[in-house]
């Protein structure tokens, strides 16, 4: 082997050695795991398909599973274009570095508290006596306060935009800040419209940025168990809830064989978007 | 030392001295370890308050770090990591599931200096020698072991402990009368029609069960042999009735934490759920009218105690016991009575409350004065009688202890699948 090949496997090394130990092993012990048998309270080494046939067997699970990945798309294609609007707004109509850095760090607020407070300030605004229900009944619109603002999917959803919007707003933002401005000037001089620039030069040379950012928010949607468990009052389910449900109750094996399918689905999910754009060539 | 006058240190003192004396011939060296040991305490939300670790610093000179779990996290804990407690603050059907792993330690009764005292619940089950004992893990069945080691209960007193009594209570439904305006009288009223998208009940499966069982009775719709050891058939009419309801949009949450239950019933979201006795006290003490509601059909009930993990032993062990003597010499007792909890030693929680505090809580006579709570807010004003009214109206009402089932995995299958309907 030659010395320069040498010292880059010998740099790679560290990196390749925490990655083994912290993220393959763990991944491999759950696949492992998730082929165990249990009872109440104790699970032994194994290899039986029960944990699958039972989750795939349950009409419950394929449901939640459902629930999930719609939530995922709605959340995706909400924050996708707010955040888009958002890093538009910034990066082409604020003239001055010290404005767009200002307000990017407004966009940051929603993670300035930690998620349970967030999660409890939910309440007086969208509660049956909240800000907008009285706010409505006052101005005479509705009569009866709305159910469905709170512990609702509604109000799932609507965290989890508040939450994710941001980590579409930065992958974003980078990209059109590194477009050239020159292209947008050679494209009007061309006699494109507004319109014309924006999907013929922007959104393509921002394809890169999109896609970190729905990945980013379709592997925090998919994995999330905590902003569905307060935001529903318990009364919607997604996967995550399912894994949290059986650790709590000892059921390991049950939860990591969940775990093992949804880390498939969230990664054919992204594997099909990688698909669709080449970020390193695209980088 | 006189019985009727002894002062809680004294006894400590004395206590202290025993087991130093039994345990090292040193005593001096003891005491200035003592300051040195941390035990680690695990437990529901129920007991833990940062105004008991504060008391055992300055009383006993150890340090006790709480940390508060709800039970379904603290029963996973107790049982796969034996490691990360020193003590399990848990209740009697948390350790009736617990108890096999062997991961708690039986407990000498003839180191507990106030045995004698405790509540008969927890020793034969008899609140009063002509009670009967109610369906469910009632705390005696599951309270004695033949002895270290042992992994099956004993069935009667056997010197052993599996968990040293402390706390118990009568649970019921939690109501906003303000908003109901009319008498509610039964838990069969926790899924009229009438409260639709303003109940709540508690996500925790075997306390949920319970509620649920004492509900569907309560309609008629479901008759138990044994509502503390119900049949998969009883198991799946129970939650069937209550997917149906969720389904009908009856709830508008449910709720896994104490402090989830207090915000439903004060915001107003919820009129009718399942309560603990201190999220009533919290509702109040914010001003909002919130009652402990005594029903026909009875009480759910529930009792709390202190485990030992099976890894302890030496000085962290011996100042556990002193803990544990400690929180049965009254103080804590004091404490927790106004919480609306009992203590497991009435006796000498007494010395700890004054005349009147032990006349409401206890007693259920009409309070003379303001009645306050343990941070200092006024509840309650002269002349307000307890719901439920004594402790033996209320305890002696008990129709069913939370429960762990011999069909136990199939619920809660069917309860995660009632959540996620």
């Amino acid at each position: 082997m030659r010395r320069a090949n040498l010292n880059s496997w010998l740099l790679a090394a560290p990196l390749t050695g925490v990655l083994v130990v912290f993220l393959i092993l763990p991944i491999l012990l759950i696949v492992a795991v998730s082929f165990w048998s249990a009872d109440e309270f104790s699970f032994r080494p194994d290899f039986q398909f029960g944990n699958y046939a039972y989750l795939f067997g349950s009409a419950v699970a394929w449901k939640v599973f459902g629930l999930t990945f719609m939530m995922a798309i709605i959340v995706w294609a909400l924050t996708l274009l707010i955040g888009f609007t958002i890093a538009y707004f910034l990066a082409f109509h604020i003239r001055t570095q010290k404005w767009q850095m200002a307000l990017f760090l407004l966009t940051t607020i929603p993670f300035w508290t930690s998620n349970i407070i967030r999660m409890i300030s939910w309440i007086p605004l969208l509660g049956k006596n909240g800000l907008v229900n009285q706010t409505l009944i006052s101005a005479g619109i509705i009569d009866e306060p709305l159910q469905w603002l709170l512990y609702s999917g509604f109000s799932v959803c609507l965290a989890f935009v508040h939450l994710y919007t941001l980590f579409m707003v930065v992958p974003i933002f980078n990209t059109m800040m590194r477009i050239d401005k020159s292209l947008i000037e050679a494209a009007r001089d061309s006699g494109a419209s507004g319109f014309q620039i924006l999907t013929n030069v922007i959104i393509p040379l921002s394809k890169p940025g999109i896609m970190i950012g729905s990945i980013f928010v379709i592997a925090l949607v998919m994995s999330d168990f905590v902003t569905t468990r307060f935001m529903s009052g318990s009364q919607l389910a997604n996967v995550g809830r399912l894994i949290s449900n059986d650790i709590g109750l000892l059921q390991y094996p049950s939860a990591a064989a969940t775990a093992v399918v949804l880390l498939i689905s969230v990664l054919l999910t992204i594997g099909a978007m990688l698909r669709l754009v080449d970020i390193r060539k695209e980088l | 030392m006189s019985k009727m006058h002894y002062s809680r240190r004294n006894v400590l003192k004395g206590g202290a001295a025993a087991v130093a004396a039994s345990a090292f011939p040193a005593p001096m060296i003891w005491a200035q370890n003592i300051k040195d040991v941390v035990l680690r305490q695990a437990g529901t939300g129920v007991s833990a308050f940062n105004e008991v670790a504060a008391k055992v610093k300055e009383d006993l000179g150890f340090t006790l770090e709480m940390t508060a779990l709800d039970s379904d996290a603290v029963t996973q804990r107790a049982a796969t990591q034996p490691d990360s407690y020193d003590i399990a603050d848990i209740e009697y059907w948390i350790c009736k599931k617990v108890w096999p792993t062997g991961n708690l330690q039986a407990m000498d009764i003839s180191k507990i200096a106030n045995y004698d005292k405790i509540a008969g619940t927890f020793r034969d089950g008899k609140l009063t020698p002509e009670s009967v004992i109610a369906q469910g893990t009632a705390p005696h069945t599951v309270g004695f072991v033949e002895g270290p080691g042992s992994t099956t209960f004993a069935t009667q007193d056997s010197g052993w402990m599996t968990l040293i009594p402390t706390i118990y209570n009568a649970d019921t439904l939690g109501i906003r009368p303000d908003l109901i305006g009319r008498p509610i009288d039964s838990w069969a009223e926790l899924l009229n029609p009438e409260f639709k998208g303003k109940a709540s009940i508690l996500d925790i499966s075997s306390i949920g069960i319970m509620d649920m069982a004492m509900v569907c009775e309560a309609m008629g719709e479901v008759t138990y042999a044994d509502k503390g050891n119900m049949t998969t058939d009883e198991i799946d009419k129970t939650i069937g009735i209550f997917t149906e309801a969720k389904k009908a949009g009856q709830f508008r949450a449910f709720w896994k934490s104490f402090d989830e239950s207090v915000n439903l019933m004060a915001s107003g979201e919820v009129v009718i759920q399942s309560m603990w006795s201190p999220a009533i006290t919290a509702v109040r003490a914010q001003g909002v009218p919130c009652v402990y509601q005594p029903l026909k059909e009875g009480y759910r009930s529930w009792g709390g105690g202190i485990g030992l993990s099976a890894g302890l032993t030496g000085l962290p062990l011996d100042a556990a016991y002193e803990y544990i003597n400690w929180y049965l010499s009254g103080w804590v007792g004091g404490f927790l009575m106004r919480q609306g909890y009992y203590s497991a030693v009435p006796e000498t929680s007494k010395l700890f409350m004054s005349e009147d505090e032990w006349g409401y809580w206890y007693e259920g006579k009409a309070a003379a004065g303001d009645i306050v709570s343990p941070s200092g807010t006024v509840i309650e004003k002269a002349g307000a009688i307890r719901d439920g009214g004594s402790f033996l109206d209320r305890m002696g009402k008990v129709a069913c202890w939370n429960a762990v089932m011999d069909e136990n995995q199939y619920m809660v299958r069917k309860w995660n699948e009632f959540i996620a309907a």
